[in-house]
């Protein structure tokens, strides 16, 4: 009887330490959106939606084929609202490695591009921010413009920057 | 006495004739050169058409789509010159493009502008069906779903599906197409929207028709050259899609397909013809002048001029015109 018990205990152990070698030696996927009211002023108004690089033209049928070459893996996106008005919308890129995340940014620079602390490297625009962070690439395009979108617009970025 | 032929011929303005040559009772074969031989494009403007907060005005709206229509048409009453455009008793089908997201769409402003007209001319509500790839498009567009049959229709080919069996043309060998199109509606008016595009150099009138196959990627490769020309040349589009109005209001001259507002600008104009190939080399034009005007380098510069245009104007696709000589430009 005591054999028998010191048995289950020896089960319990192990399918406790291959539970925990199943789940924890993996870093949990995080997940990049701010929740609701997470930043100041910004709801999160849709779910997440994820495309892998082979649906990616589902989402940016024609925009894709840049991404792919540039070694996209997946990509996330969600719409927010800042204060009930300013719609926009959170794209996350995770590239291969941040060469290709690299790569789209600098695609991005124009003369009017202004250059912002976020993660590795960030540019801005009246109503975008695009930044990099190892292989992520975030997106953020405001749909309106009023005087408080280019701040609103870096806070959000912040929000995601400190989640990736 | 002259033929038949004939008086069509001279009293054609341009615009699309009535008659018995077609199926839907429009006679002309619409993608052919009118008039003296030319095939006529419209282009529309008012400056004033977004107010100071940046929004549309949408009264100057209906009035821009009028004065398209009148000048394309040569009647200035618009119920007149609808009823010209439209046949009745037939599943009118309105392809809109939401692909870009909520700031780079065909404006609800138009569509519902043009539902209004097409309803004045004859068209029951239930015989109009505004259409795009998904729900997502279409409130990109700023629209609300609708299936009641009895009311305009809103509704994605999520919900209207796909053929099962591919259709082909050249390089469009697998082609699916939505049966809204190829099923619900007699006559489609296409309303594109113009934006730069990174693989194909421009989209508007042809390339809008990548919404209405399943699987639009497969027709990318090479600039989307032949894929666009060859799409078009598939029967049901070439005889289906008849007419394009196509928004230039709001465009991206850079960075296309998706919304990119630091390439955001608002030529305010709409792009009004029957003559796809010329319609769109026009949209291209404009383009490019843009491109130029904030210094920007050209489509060919940059490696992805529309090729596709030239294709279909080509024997083989004969799709229209892409020669400036044989196109009736009418500025307003």
């Amino acid at each position: 009887m005591r054999y028998f018990s010191n048995w289950k205990w020896v089960v319990a152990a192990l399918v406790i330490v291959v539970a925990a070698a199943g789940s924890g030696c993996k870093k949990k996927a995080s997940d990049p959106f701010p929740a609701t009211n997470a930043i100041a002023g910004w709801q999160k108004t849709s779910e997440t939606r994820t495309f892998d690089a082979k649906n990616l033209w589902q989402y940016i049928d024609g925009d894709a084929e840049q991404y792919i070459s540039a070694g996209v893996v997946s990509t996330s996106t969600s719409d927010y609202k800042y204060q009930g008005q300013l719609e926009a919308t959170v794209d996350v890129y995770t590239m291969g490695d941040a060469t290709g995340a690299g790569k789209i940014l600098e695609a991005g620079q124009t003369k009017e591009a202004k250059a912002v602390q976020v993660g590795d490297a960030g540019i801005a625009f009246t109503q975008s921010v695009i930044f990099r962070k190892g292989p992520t690439l975030v997106r953020i395009v405001a749909y309106q413009s009023t005087s408080d979108t280019p701040q609103a617009l870096l806070a959000l970025a912040h929000g995601v920057e400190g989640k990736l | 006495m002259k033929s038949r032929r004939e008086f069509i011929k001279t009293t054609a303005t341009g615009a699309l004739i009535l008659g018995s040559q077609s199926k839907l009772g429009l006679a002309a074969m619409l993608d052919k050169p009118t008039g003296a031989g030319k095939s006529k494009v419209v282009v529309a403007r008012d400056a004033a058409l977004h107010g100071a907060n940046g929004q549309l005005d949408e009264k100057r709206v209906q009035a821009l789509l009028d004065r398209a229509i009148a000048a394309y048409t040569g009647r200035e009453k618009p119920v007149e010159a609808w009823k010209r455009i439209v046949p009745v008793g037939k599943v009118i089908g309105l392809k809109v493009n939401g692909l870009g997201g909520k700031g780079i769409s065909t404006h609800a402003a138009l569509v519902l502008a043009i539902c209004e007209r097409l309803q004045q001319a004859g068209v029951k509500p239930g015989e109009i069906i505004v259409w795009d790839r998904g729900p997502r498009d279409l409130e990109a567009c700023g629209l609300t779903i609708s299936t009641d049959p009895s009311r305009i229709r809103c509704y994605g080919n999520d919900v209207g599906g796909y053929e099962d069996q591919p259709v082909a043309f050249g390089a469009a060998n697998n082609v699916k197409l939505a049966k809204i199109l190829s099923r619900e509606c007699e006559m489609v008016i296409n309303l594109p929207i113009l934006k730069d595009h990174q693989l194909s150099g421009v989209t508007f009138s042809m390339k809008n028709m990548y919404g209405v196959v399943q699987h639009p990627n497969e027709l990318h490769p090479n600039g989307c050259n032949p894929g666009v020309a060859d799409l078009n040349c598939i029967p049901t589009v070439r005889e289906k899609v008849r007419f394009t109005i196509g928004d230039a209001m709001t465009s991206v001259y850079e960075g296309g397909p998706g919304f990119h507002p630091e390439h955001l600008w608002q030529p305010n104009a709409l792009i009004v013809g029957e003559d796809r190939v010329a319609v769109d080399h026009t949209a291209w034009q404009m383009l490019e002048r843009k491109r130029a005007e904030v210094g920007v380098p050209t489509l060919e510069a940059a490696n992805r001029p529309p090729r596709y245009i030239a294709t279909a104007a080509d024997a083989d696709h004969n799709l229209g015109t892409n020669d400036p000589q044989r196109m009736h430009l009418m500025e307003i």
